[in-house]
């Protein structure tokens, strides 16, 4: 299958912190592919450089960043614009207060098919009534003419992806979109992240810190941990064999039903992520791991523990014994 | 833990501000103008020389280094009659900024600190007075009674005292809902042991802010109306009362107004750095 | 929402009555006004004459509610100076006002709005900082000062505008930017902070995010919530300004109400001087009043929370 997204060598440097170092990831069509990590991992970072939306004073190198076969590291600003909104899309963490609260509804939608399409106005509202159908939202009319302080969390955020769907993108980004939700809200939106997705066949790349959701929706997984990717794999791989020491740490954080004995302790790993600053070598998880030595100090090898399953550790592939989580 | 108005880190990082650094200069020097004044002007300021009227600055053609600014449409020198007028400028800023801060203090304290009628009180009492013309007021009165120094500074009291209301409500509400406070509260202290060791140590350096602003809003309205002819009273040398005696020459020797015009703006703007310089310091919001 | 205008409206009546209180009591604090109309030369029997014309002999309240039940109707009396009815005065100055006012205020957006978003946009660039200066400088500038310094330089030494008078349009470009002057540092530091707060805002990220261009960002998405409380302020500031037109109007002989305020003070004609500060007020009153009604049109939020 041919990847819609390619990012290779990601960095990203923010005043003296080194927030990605050396992300590389891709997303193939109909595919999703979750950004796992705790929170300041650089996962946010990542999606926000993909889509050129960095905040000012970032800067990002790339050894390639190719969307659709095409070379996006290098368009400027307004190439960008003409690719945001209409063939990727975000959806972020605040359903909150990402709609603009002076707009209605239906005024914010339409804004994005108009803008992109040129699409006559009666046309676009029709479109962003029949989206927001698509997304659950019973009584669509009504809702266009609303304004956000009107409508629930759960609501703005299903009126995020439906904005998000207008111009039919290939790639979806989607940051976090159930942190801030009810937990039965939660669900909805991921079934309907998860049916879209189905249906229309986009990529999408989903940032989470959620094990859960990694495991109901992803087709495949990266872990990150302090601005790199310490292990990538197929999601099935990765729960029933994770080869780095974090992953494992954060695999046996989650309750699995089955697999946690009465009694037993969940584990934790203890310390916090690191800020890291220019200049840093090494493995960054090093200072947490109960398996680090001398070696994690140096440059650290990405090796391969089974089919495109690939993982950044000093240690061999099946150490200590396979599924130790 | 309370009283800390100016702690050490913040007043260090206000000597390294140049807007502070350059308004307290100004600031500064206008004040030792004014105190020095009487000994260090090189003429007195309200001697006539009908002989030497209207002469050019020492830096202007005609301009002679006996009047170093020049002379004034009496022959009065201009340096001593602007120096002179420091005092007037200094001193309505300073008087009227305590007469209004002692008012609208004790307003914005009482409403903020005991809320319900009090503050309805408090509110509609600013309300009223921001809705009243203040120019056209002191002017009406001034007219009414007779313009004196004393009168402008207690005119202009009474009427600029809303912003230091306004401010010392807001920070006394703020401070009274801090937990502290509400802990104090409960361990039985005196409304009046709250009131002077946490809300008046905690709102000073907000009204400092205001202070500076409402002096350099005093400084200016009393120009304005000695320039009308119902401020300072002839001939005290008022900044504005020398451009409003001067205005009749100022299309032929247009430096008669530029000189006192000029002392006028840079006192105001030394004031105004001071004041922008503690807010930058308080973070005190006043957009307004 | 209703409730609020109600409690509002109500607050405005009630501080419009205790201006009309004020304004009275105004004209009473020099002691015998009689004397003061009289001027210094009247005889004693002239000073009596005055008396019984305008009722000054009568007890002090009985002179308040005549005077209260007719400025509620509008009749502030006549003038002694003009020979006129106060109202017909104010009534015929009042246009000269109000296009001086809002010619100011006008001057005062088309400053303030760009240089404040130009301001949060470069925010901590030398541009933030050169239009903070400009803020600086605008609110320690003498406004009479500036006026007559504008007439010297503009009607005298170029020659470009007319020095005083209202013949047309060009007379007031003059007193128009002296007043905006006193407005600029308020709305630009205003437009500033409210542009710095939306800028980063989420909603200006899902903005970025949808592809919008760059002026569509700062000027729909951006300025559209920084404005609302600049559209209060800047009403509060017209208020302020035609208040503060009496200093400009009397620089340029811009027979306005503030002219005509100046001119009865002048005269002793304190009929005109109470009504004006009268006028003033109720405006400045029914500024703020429209303010609010202004923001609930303007914030979604307000309006149909």
């Amino acid at each position: 299958m041919s990847a819609l997204l390619e990012v290779q060598g990601l960095r990203v440097t923010i005043g003296s912190t080194a927030a990605v170092r050396g992300v590389s990831l891709s997303v193939n069509k109909g595919e999703t592919h979750c950004l796992v990590g705790e929170s300041g991992c650089g996962k946010s970072i990542t999606a926000l450089s993909v889509m050129g939306l960095l905040p000012k004073g970032s800067l990002r190198e790339t050894q390639a960043l190719r969307f659709a076969g095409e070379e996006i590291g290098r368009y400027d600003e307004r190439q960008m614009e003409r690719l945001r909104g209409d063939r990727m899309a975000m959806i972020f963490q605040e359903p909150m207060t990402s709609l603009n609260p002076a707009y209605t509804v239906g005024s914010q939608m339409t804004e994005v098919l108009r803008r992109h399409r040129g699409t006559p106005r009666a046309q676009a509202v029709d479109r962003a009534a029949e989206l927001l159908a698509r997304v659950g939202i019973t009584a669509p009319g009504l809702r266009l003419g609303q304004y956000p302080h009107q409508l629930s969390g759960g609501l703005r955020q299903r009126v995020m992806i439906a904005m998000a769907l207008m111009c039919d993108p290939e790639l979806l980004i989607a940051d976090e979109p159930t942190t801030a939700l009810d937990v039965t809200v939660q669900a909805q939106i991921l079934r309907l992240l998860a049916g879209i997705q189905k249906d229309l066949g986009l990529g999408i790349l989903l940032i989470t810190h959620d094990l859960g959701i990694v495991a109901r929706i992803a087709d495949r997984v990266s872990v990150m941990y302090a601005g790199e990717v310490v292990e990538s794999a197929p999601t099935a791989a990765l729960f029933a064999a994770p080869e780095h020491p974090y992953t494992r740490g954060l695999l046996s954080c989650v309750p699995v039903p089955g697999k946690v004995k009465r009694d037993e302790p969940l584990g934790s790993i203890p310390g916090v992520v690191p800020r890291i600053r220019p200049g840093f070598a090494g493995c960054g998880f090093r200072d947490r791991c109960s398996r680090a030595s001398a070696a994690c100090a140096g440059a650290i090898p990405r090796r391969n523990a089974g089919d495109s399953h690939e993982v950044l550790c000093t240690l061999e592939p099946g150490w200590g014994g396979k599924a130790a989580a | 833990m309370s009283g800390a108005v100016l702690p050490v880190g913040r007043g260090a990082r206000l000597l390294r501000n140049p807007g502070f650094l350059v308004g307290a200069f100004i600031v500064g020097a206008c004040a030792v103008l004014a105190v020095l004044a009487p000994w260090i002007v090189p003429y007195d300021p309200f001697a006539i020389d009908l002989n030497r009227r209207v002469v050019p600055p020492a830096f202007m053609e005609g301009g002679s280094l006996q009047n170093l600014l020049g002379t004034d449409q009496l022959g009065r020198d201009y340096l001593s009659r602007l120096i002179y007028g420091a005092r007037i400028s200094m001193l309505i800023g300073v008087l009227t900024v305590i007469t209004s801060g002692i008012i609208g203090t004790t307003l914005g304290v009482l409403g903020g600190f005991y809320g319900g009628r009090v503050d309805d009180a408090v509110v509609f009492a600013i309300t009223t007075r921001l809705s009243i013309p203040a120019v056209l007021v002191a002017l009406a009165v001034a007219a009414l009674r007779g313009s004196s120094l004393m009168l402008v500074i207690l005119v202009l009291g009474l009427l600029l005292w809303d912003r230091f209301a306004v401010v010392a409500r807001s920070t006394t509400m703020q401070i009274r809902n801090l937990d502290y406070v509400a802990a104090a509260w409960c361990a039985g202290v005196s409304r009046w042991w709250v009131l002077t060791r946490e809300v008046l140590p905690n709102i000073a350096t907000h009204l400092a802010v205001v202070a500076t602003l409402e002096m350099a809003l005093a400084i200016l309205l009393e120009a304005a109306l000695s320039f009308l002819g119902l401020g300072v009273p002839a001939p005290l040398p008022s900044w504005g009362l020398m451009i409003s005696e001067a205005k009749d020459y100022m299309f032929f020797s247009p430096w008669v107004i530029v000189i006192p015009g000029m002392a006028l703006f840079v006192l105001v703007l030394g004031v105004n750095l001071l004041g922008d310089a503690l807010r930058d310091m308080m973070g005190t919001d006043l957009s307004r | 929402m209703l409730r609020f205008f109600l409690r509002r409206f109500t607050v405005a009546v009630l501080v419009a009555l205790t201006v009309l209180t004020l304004a009275f009591l105004l004209t009473r604090l020099s002691g015998d006004l009689a004397i003061s109309i009289a001027g210094p030369n009247a005889t004693a029997a002239d000073v009596e004459t005055i008396r019984q014309v305008y009722g000054l002999n009568r007890p002090l309240h009985v002179q308040y509610f005549d005077w209260l039940g007719r400025a509620v109707q509008g009749d502030f009396g006549d003038s002694f100076f003009f020979r006129d009815r106060v109202a017909n005065l104010i009534a015929s100055r009042m246009s000269v006002t109000l296009t001086l006012g809002l010619v100011g205020l006008g001057i005062a957006l088309v400053v303030s709005l760009p240089l404040g978003i130009l301001a949060a946009v470069r925010e901590g660039t030398w541009v933030d900082r050169a239009v903070s200066l400009v803020a600086l400088i605008g609110q320690a500038m003498p406004s009479f000062w500036l006026g007559l310094v504008l007439m010297v330089v503009f009607g005298l030494q170029l020659g470009w505008l007319p020095i005083s008078g209202t013949g047309s349009w060009e007379h007031y470009v003059m007193p128009g930017v002296v007043l905006a002057f006193s407005a600029i540092p308020s709305l630009t530091r205003l437009t500033r902070s409210g542009m710095i707060e939306a800028l980063a805002s989420d909603y200006i990220r899902t903005a970025r995010a949808k592809g919008l261009s760059r002026l569509s960002i700062l000027v729909k998405h951006g300025f559209r919530n920084a404005a609302i409380p600049v559209v209060s302020i800047a009403a509060v500031q017209l208020g302020f300004m035609l208040g503060g037109s009496i200093v400009i109007e009397t620089v340029f002989a811009l027979h306005g109400i503030g002219y005509l305020a100046w001119e009865s003070i002048s005269k002793n004609d304190f009929p005109v001087v109470q009504a004006v500060v009268l006028v003033l007020a109720l405006l400045y009153i029914g500024l703020t009043l429209a303010a609010d009604l202004l923001n609930a049109v303007l914030d979604p939020r307000l309006r149909t929370g």
